[in-house]
């Protein structure tokens, strides 16, 4: 299969499915003469034009209200945050409209808006330019969340993020731009809502995704040289979150891990541990580990940043002790 | 005037309908049959009836939490806007919008708004994907003298402003925000001066006068279609009731109020205008007042009498596509 880098791949997802349907359009800041922070809207203003790959004013509210907007009115618009940081500047139009108005409309209209939301830690970036806020939209019904971690997933999420008729909040890891890996030719979709088993084994389920995924798979390297075999998932999306998956796994294993770049506290990690202990603590054997970052804002200083970084090591030593 | 007498039998119509139900509203819910809060726009009929009698269903309007009028105005049913006010299931939104959260998509209304200032960008990006389309549709976004302080009022105008998006930016000055006199929070007479800013149009309206609003609205939709871009219209009105319905109204004295429903009561001044111009008797008047009081009474009793939402509904219209 050929290679490609995770950048080119949403490149790939973003041509076909404006190719495909007229009523897909893109807008954020920068991206049609800049072609995006990443180079992940390279070409598609050449391919498609300016009135659908559209530099808007730095206006987060205005972007993304008017995207729910032409959503409401028959459009398919994808939508740039530029960093997922600038989110928080949108929060109304994202929790109290895009989220809100199908439901509380009673069903009469289908808001299919994909924001697209750069986030993870990048070099120094700092506090406002590398957080993984995806925990926040777990908790407001009516978003789906996705978060690829390699180049094939992040195409076929893209592609159907945009088919999806619900709004989507598609974070990509500003890290894994350049990354490359094998893409299926043609139509790849990724469904929403399904996890992938990564590496199977029978020791320890270790539930990732996104970047950290990629830690995960290395610890899984050191582990299996150390003859603890571990089960390696990528939520691949987090809202849903794929329980079926994650009981099928401990039910083999009977020992879960959850490792997650954002703060441990309040994120994916503790709704998935909670939801365990809730619904079938019997299938473990040990406790739940968390893995995410310390509760505080990214720092600047990179003696500082790595400690909030989480490494393979980190992974490895707590799959040790968890399996002990 | 050269208006026949079907139109103005319409206008009237509309704007009659909007205070008799708006009367048994703050019946209703004095009474303490009605659940939630509700906004009367009693005395503002002459915007909405005047505006929306320039645009057909394919047009959008966004409204406010306010926004009875606005959906009576744009040819929404009395029936379902009852029922949902009495959050039954037989209601525009199965009884999940209520009094704030009122839709009829197939007439162009986008939704009132339960967040002060949501509307302008949803209405921005229906005028984006109308201009997308090249379908001639326009956008009206209503929207209060309070409102015009949020951010995204900038946000919205300016990028509706750089990209000549068919959209009409509507402010209802009603002199009030909740209990804060207009002058208190603005050091500008005028919202209408701040389309200098943006580079369109501003013009002031007498609110209170539907020909006026007719002929304001008419230049500033045509101008949209002909792809000329936004116009901001200041409809200068006053806020006859209060706030909400049950608001004890200490901020002004009722000889203010009855000042002004005195002088300024757009129905009142219709009524002048087309009986003085022998366009219309008393007795139309009085024939369509009764139609639309029969209408209102028979929309409560159906409402009364309607179900609620099944238990099965709460998780219905959430997503398009299933997640448990
Ligand atoms: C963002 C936001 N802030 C505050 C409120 C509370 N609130 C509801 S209506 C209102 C006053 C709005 O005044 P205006 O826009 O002039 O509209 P009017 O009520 O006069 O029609 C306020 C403060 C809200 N709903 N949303």
């Amino acid at each position: 299969m050929r290679e490609i880098s995770f950048s080119e791949a949403t490149l790939e997802a973003m041509a076909e499915e404006m190719e495909r349907d007229a009523r897909v359009f893109v807008m954020g800041e920068d991206i049609a003469r800049q072609g995006g922070i990443f180079g992940q809207f390279k070409g598609l203003p050449q391919r498609f034009g300016t009135d659908r790959v559209l530099d808007t004013p730095i206006s987060e509210t205005a972007i993304v209200g008017a995207g729910v907007g032409a959503a409401l009115a028959g459009m398919r618009p994808v939508v740039d945050m530029h960093f997922a940081d600038f989110i928080t500047v949108c929060m109304d139009e994202v929790v109290n409209q895009m989220a809100k108005i199908r439901y509380m409309f009673g069903g009469q209209c289908i808001v299919p808006v994909v924001l697209r939301a750069p986030d993870g830690i990048i070099r120094s970036a700092a506090a406002q330019h590398s957080q993984s806020l995806e925990s926040w939209f777990l908790h407001v019904p009516g978003l789906k969340v996705v978060v690829p971690s390699n180049p094939a997933d992040a195409k076929g999420l893209l592609k159907a993020a945009i088919r999806s008729d619900d709004p989507v909040l598609y974070f990509e890891h500003k890290a894994l731009f350049p990354t490359k890996g094998p893409v299926p030719d043609g139509d790849h979709l990724v469904p929403i809502g399904k996890a992938n088993i990564v590496r199977p084994g029978r020791d320890v389920t270790i539930v990732s995704y996104s970047m950290m995924l990629h830690r995960v798979l290395e610890a899984a390297d050191k582990l299996a040289g150390q003859g603890i075999e571990a089960e390696v998932i990528d939520l691949r999306t987090i809202s849903p979150i794929d329980f079926d998956a994650i009981y099928a796994s401990i039910a083999k294993t009977h020992r879960l891990m959850v490792v997650h770049e954002a703060v441990k506290t309040g994120g994916v990690g503790a709704e998935i541990a909670a939801r365990v202990a809730e619904e079938n603590l019997d299938l473990l054997d040990a406790p739940i580990v968390r893995i995410g970052a310390p509760y505080v804002p990214i720092p600047f200083s990179p003696n500082l940043e790595k400690l909030v970084k989480i490494t393979a090591d980190d992974v490895t030593l707590a799959a040790i002790k968890l399996c002990k | 005037m050269n208006h026949d007498a079907e139109f103005l039998r319409h206008l009237y119509r509309r704007m009659i309908s909007i205070r008799l139900f708006e009367e048994k509203i703050g019946e209703l819910f004095l009474g303490g049959e009605l659940p939630g809060f509700v906004h009367l726009y009693v005395g503002e009929e002459a915007i909405a009836v005047g505006v929306c009698a320039n645009l057909t269903d394919q047009d959008y309007i966004t409204s406010t939490h306010r926004g009875h009028g606005h959906c009576i105005a744009k040819g929404a049913q009395i029936r379902p806007m009852m029922a949902e006010i009495f959050g039954k299931k037989t209601g525009y939104c199965k009884g999940k919008g209520g009094s704030m959260h009122i839709a009829d998509f197939s007439v162009g209304m986008l939704g009132a708004n339960g967040v002060v200032g949501g509307g302008y960008n949803l209405a921005v990006g229906a005028a984006l994907a109308a201009k997308m389309r090249k379908s001639g549709q326009v956008a009206v976004c209503f929207f209060g003298d309070g409102a015009s302080n949020r951010g995204t009022f900038h946000e919205g105008i300016n990028m509706a402003a750089a990209w000549k998006l068919p959209v009409i930016f509507v402010n209802e000055n009603n002199q009030w925000a909740s209990t804060t006199p207009y002058r208190t929070t603005n050091n500008i007479e005028d919202i209408a001066d701040r389309a200098k800013g943006y580079g369109i149009p501003g013009v002031i309206v007498d609110g209170n006068d539907i020909f006026a609003v007719l002929e304001t609205a008419k230049a500033a939709i045509d101008r949209a279609r002909a792809g000329d871009g936004p116009t901001l219209i200041e409809a200068k009105t006053y806020r006859i009731k209060g706030h909400f319905v049950g608001d004890p109204e200490m901020y002004r004295t009722k000889a203010e109020v009855q000042k002004h429903l005195d002088e300024n009561d757009p129905l009142k001044n219709f009524a002048h205008k087309v009986i003085g111009a022998k366009l219309l008797k008393q007795a139309d008047l009085d024939a369509i007042r009764g139609e639309a009081a029969r209408e209102v009474e028979q929309a409560v009793g159906e409402a009364r009498q309607a179900p609620y939402p099944d238990e099965a509904e709460l998780f219905a219209d959430l997503y398009v596509e299933g997640v448990k």
